[in-house]
C-alpha cells in the first residue's frame, strides 16, 4: 500500500505546485470570465508563453530525456522527432500519422542499431 | 468525417495519458500520485511540466510557477465554454465542475456537440462528457505506469516518446494564428540555449523570452 501511496510529502508539493495553480485559473474564469475580451493583448501574450513553455518542455524531454528514453541516442530522439513531424505536415496536420511515423523511426532505429 | 476527428481526439488524449503514466513511473512518483494529477490537475501541459521540473530537482516555486503560466491557458478556455452553458436559473456553484473539466479536449467537444443539446440539459451534459474524458484520462494513466514498469527498455522509450510527439503535433494543430506558431518553433529552439545557462528555471527563461518575441511580431505585423 505505501508503495502505491508514495511519499506523502510528494502529494503536498502535488497540491501546492500542481493542483492549486490549475485551479486558481480555471475558478477565475468561472467568476471574473464574463467582462474579457478573448483578442485582448494581454491574453494574445500569455497564450505565446504558455505554447513557449510547453515546447520548452517538449525540448527538455528530447535533450534531457527521462527513464527509459535516455537509451535511445541523441541523433535518433531528434531524428524521430522530424521524420514525425514531416508525416505531419505531408498528411494535412494528422496527429494520428505523425506520432505514428516518429515512433516507428524511433523503433526501426533502434532496432538497426542492435 | 466528425466520428473519426472525436475518435482521434480522445486517442490523443488517451495516448497523452499514457505518456505521463510512463513520465511518472520513470521519474519515480507514486501511482496514486499520478492518478491524483490526472483526476485533480486534469490537465495535460500543466502535468508533464510539473513531472519533468519536479524531476529535474528545481523547487517548488519554480515548478509552480511554470505550471501556473501553462495553466493560464485555461482562463480564456472557462470563459468561452460558460456562456454556451447559462440559463437564467444557472447559479456559479452549478458550473463549478464544469469548470474544472474544462480542458483543450471538453473545450474542443463543447463547441461540436453542445449545439445539438437543449439548453436547459447541457450541465448535466458537460458532467457526463467530462467524467467519461476523465475515466479515458485515468486508465490511460493506470496502463502508460504499468507498462513502464514492466515493458523492455525499448518500448518502455516508445511509450516516453508519445508525449513529446503528440503534444508537438496536437500543439501544432491548434496553432492557426502566427503568434502560436512561432512561439512554438522559438520555444523548441531557445530551451537548449537557456539550458546551458543552467539557472533552475531554464523552461520559464526559454518561455517568456520565446512567448514575448512571438507576440512582439504579432503586434508588429499588425501594425503594419
Amino acid at each position: 500500500m505505501s508503495d502505491f501511496l508514495g511519499d506523502w510529502h510528494a502529494l503536498v508539493v502535488l497540491l501546492l505546485a500542481g493542483v492549486i495553480p490549475n485551479q486558481i485559473w480555471r475558478m477565475l474564469g468561472l467568476w471574473l470570465g464574463a467582462g474579457l475580451d478573448e483578442g485582448s493583448d494581454l491574453l494574445v501574450w500569455v497564450k505565446a508563453v504558455a505554447t513557449a513553455i510547453l515546447a520548452g518542455v517538449i525540448a527538455q524531454i528530447l535533450v534531457q530525456p527521462p527513464g527509459a528514453l535516455a537509451s535511445v541516442p541523441g541523433f535518433l530522439r531528434y531524428g524521430a522527432l522530424a521524420a514525425g513531424f514531416v508525416a505531419f505536415m505531408l498528411t494535412r496536420r494528422s496527429i494520428f500519422a505523425g506520432v505514428l511515423c516518429g515512433e516507428i523511426v524511433m523503433l526501426a532505429g533502434k532496432w538497426w542499431l542492435g | 468525417m466528425r466520428s473519426i476527428a472525436s475518435t482521434v481526439l480522445s486517442l490523443v488524449l488517451f495516448v497523452t495519458y499514457i505518456g505521463i503514466g510512463a513520465l511518472a513511473h520513470d521519474t519515480h512518483f507514486s501511482l496514486a500520485w499520478a492518478l491524483l494529477s490526472t483526476a485533480l490537475v486534469w490537465a495535460g501541459p500543466a502535468q508533464i511540466i510539473l513531472i519533468t521540473t519536479l524531476a529535474s530537482g528545481v523547487g517548488i516555486v519554480q515548478s509552480a510557477i511554470a505550471v501556473t503560466m501553462s495553466a493560464i491557458r485555461l482562463f480564456p478556455m472557462v470563459v468561452a465554454v460558460m456562456p454556451m452553458l447559462r440559463t437564467e436559473g444557472t447559479k456559479r456553484r452549478h458550473l463549478i465542475l464544469v469548470a474544472h473539466f474544462t480542458a483543450v479536449t471538453l473545450w474542443v467537444e463543447c463547441y461540436r456537440f453542445l449545439p445539438h443539446v437543449p439548453r436547459e440539459r447541457r450541465v448535466a451534459f458537460v458532467h457526463g462528457l467530462g467524467c467519461g474524458l476523465l475515466s479515458v484520462g485515468l486508465c490511460a494513466t493506470v496502463i502508460g505506469y504499468a507498462l513502464a514498469a514492466s515493458l523492455t527498455q525499448t518500448f518502455a522509450s516508445a511509450i516516453l516518446l508519445l508525449t513529446p510527439l503528440a503534444f508537438l503535433f496536437s500543439t501544432a494543430r491548434n496553432s492557426r494564428e502566427l503568434a502560436d506558431v512561432l512561439a512554438l518553433g522559438l520555444g523548441l529552439a531557445l530551451y537548449p540555449l537557456a539550458a546551458l545557462l543552467n539557472s533552475g528555471l531554464d523552461i520559464l527563461v526559454s518561455g517568456v523570452v520565446a512567448g514575448t518575441i512571438a507576440f512582439g511580431v504579432h503586434k508588429w505585423r499588425e501594425q503594419r
